[in-house]
């Protein structure tokens, strides 16, 4: 089982993260831009998954920990779909570019 | 055993107990408005009462929660700026559709900052953050139909999920570094090991991010902006107030052992947002936005009292925030009844405000000089109390360049000041009649700005409740 080193987990997991950070921050579009938040707090559970696994097997704290960041996710994802369907009502658009009346 | 718990976690039982209340009338008939916001105010007066009878120290869970009398305090700070809030929010409740979710937003998220102050492990903490933030973004939302409410509200939702899953990698650093997520355990493993050195970091701009400091500023203004007053009001004091809660006491104890390495973080943190804030909030023209900005100084200038890691330190940042509370909610309160009853939000709006409107004119002063920090307000012995913490490092450039950002804030706090008093102009914002609850509430954030620095025993007592590092 322990044929795979912790490092190769940690690297798929910062990669994750890197790619989520860079969804954020080119993509225009919120869902798009929502689904890469959700990439990076995928990114953080397998963290702790990997070392409550590989280096603290005693204790599960590290997956407790997962459990909760799935259903604060979730709910995250709950509320800002409702303000993105509430601002679509008045924007007629879920791009970013278009939801720029306050600046600076 | 079961007093125990009940008393330990009074604060927060009796949010819920509100909750469940307002719950109920929410489910039952169909009550006017003016009864409803009448009924939820004497609550939260009770509320703020209650909170300072029969507190407790002790543990529950396991240590996941803690309480002792300086946490007691600050949440009787939180719980009193929620009802000034709650009273000034009367001007533009009385015509909305939903007061009774406006509260139960409103007080969830009060709730989560309760469970987030008294964490004593960082699930806790993280579960709390969430459970105070996730309902702000929703109620930032709540002026349903304007283009700019719901702007605010995708802003803030996307920055704070971002901030969370920086503050999320962080704790699994720390986690893999430490084996434990409970605060006295980790606080034992952090070095100055790089690793150790890149999650405290990324906990940092966590931080950063709820206390919108300057790299990480940028959502504040849009977010202030768009957002319907009393929203923007308990963003500024109650959620900024009890982030920073959270973190002096967190850098005070947990990661005690790496103070050195803080410190020079938080010199650039609070040099950046000194500066910036009041670069930006020199150019403002919309009111909200520039009190955004002058929250944004006013957060570099605690950073600076936090950096003295004394036990003078983390007094004068708890002190400094009652003041703001007062402070700031009385400027908000102006604010909030003309934007209600006149529609209008722009600094040229207020020339000539004095002519017709001379009380809230003085209050809207008395507010701008304590955040500027005029000597006999409050403000001014919170700002000496920062700085003079701040001293205790013997860094004085950081002193010297803070004191001097002083000097340039009341070129701007002046400036509404001039406009109100001096300016002249045609069609000045018409006579408000100001609602009952509103003028209790600036009369007792007057009352607030004028006695709480004068009355020493509130300082005395706070620093005596305080640690040190």
């Amino acid at each position: 089982m322990n044929s795979v080193p912790i490092s190769h987990i940690l690297f798929v997991s910062t990669a994750l993260f890197c790619i989520g950070m860079f969804g954020l921050f080119t993509r225009r579009n919120m869902i798009t831009m929502l689904m890469s938040v959700e990439l990076m707090l995928n990114s953080v559970n397998i963290n702790f998954v990997a070392f409550n696994k590989y280096l603290y097997p005693g204790k599960l704290d590290g997956i407790f920990f997962t459990i909760f960041i799935i259903t604060i996710a979730a709910a995250e994802a709950a509320v800002a779909i409702a303000i993105i369907i509430n601002l679509y009502r008045s924007h007629q658009s879920i791009d970013v570019e278009d939801a720029t009346e306050m600046k600076f | 055993m079961v007093t125990d718990l009940l008393l330990l976690l009074k604060q927060e039982l009796l949010v819920a107990v509100i909750l469940f209340l307002l719950l109920f009338l929410k489910l039952g008939r169909d009550r006017s408005n003016e009864s409803t916001l009448n009924l939820v105010n004497v609550l939260l007066f009770l509320n703020v009462a209650a909170g300072f009878l029969g507190a407790k120290d002790g543990e529950l869970f396991s240590g996941m929660f803690h309480t002792n009398a300086l946490i007691t305090a600050e949440k009787n700070i939180l719980n009193l700026a929620a009802w000034l809030i709650s009273l000034q929010a009367y001007a533009w409740l009385r015509t909305h559709r939903h007061v009774i979710e406006f509260y139960l937003l409103l007080l969830g998220s009060l709730m989560g900052m309760f469970f987030m102050i008294s964490s004593g492990n960082l699930l806790m903490f993280y579960l709390g953050l969430e459970m105070s933030t996730i309902p702000l973004a929703a109620v930032a939302n709540f002026d349903l139909e304007k283009r700019q409410s719901s702007e605010a509200a995708m802003k803030m939702i996307i920055s704070s999920a971002f901030s969370s899953a920086l503050l999320l990698l962080g704790i699994s650093f720390v986690y893999g570094i430490s084996g434990s997520i409970s605060f006295a355990e980790i606080g034992a493993g952090i070095s100055t090991e790089p690793l150790h050195i890149l999650a405290f970091l990324l906990l940092v701009s966590g931080f950063a991010f709820k206390i919108s400091a300057v790299p990480f500023h940028l959502w504040t203004a849009d977010v202030y902006e768009g957002a319907p007053v009393g929203v923007t009001a308990f963003l500024s004091v109650v959620s900024k107030g009890a982030v920073l809660f959270v973190f002096v006491s967190t850098l005070y104890t947990v990661f005690k052992p790496i103070a050195p390495l803080w410190y020079n973080v938080l010199f650039v943190l609070s040099l950046a947002t000194i500066i910036s804030g009041n670069l930006f909030a020199l150019r403002q023209q919309n009111i909200k936005r520039f009190l955004a900005f002058s929250s944004i100084a006013q957060v570099g200038f605690i950073l600076v009292g936090m950096s003295g890691s004394s036990q003078a330190g983390m007094a004068s940042v708890i002190f400094f925030i009652l003041v703001y509370v007062f402070s700031n909610l009385a400027a908000f309160g102006v604010v909030s009844v003309v934007s209600a009853v006149a529609g209008k939000e722009s600094i040229d709006d207020y020339k000539g405000f004095y002519q017709t409107n001379p009380f809230l004119s003085w209050i809207l002063t008395i507010a701008l000089f304590s955040l500027a920090g005029v000597p006999p307000t409050a403000g001014f012995f919170g700002k000496f109390f920062l700085l003079m913490a701040g001293t205790a490092k013997g860094n004085y450039w950081l002193i010297a360049i803070a004191a001097v950002n002083m000097v340039v804030s009341f070129y701007y706090y002046l400036r509404i000041v001039k406009a109100i008093f001096m300016d002249q102009n045609e069609t000045p914002v018409a006579a408000i009649t100001v609602p009952v609850t509103v003028k209790f509430s600036l009369y007792l954030c007057t009352i607030g700005i004028i006695l709480v620095g004068l009355i020493s025993w509130i300082y005395d007592t706070i620093f005596s409740l305080s640690s040190g590092l």
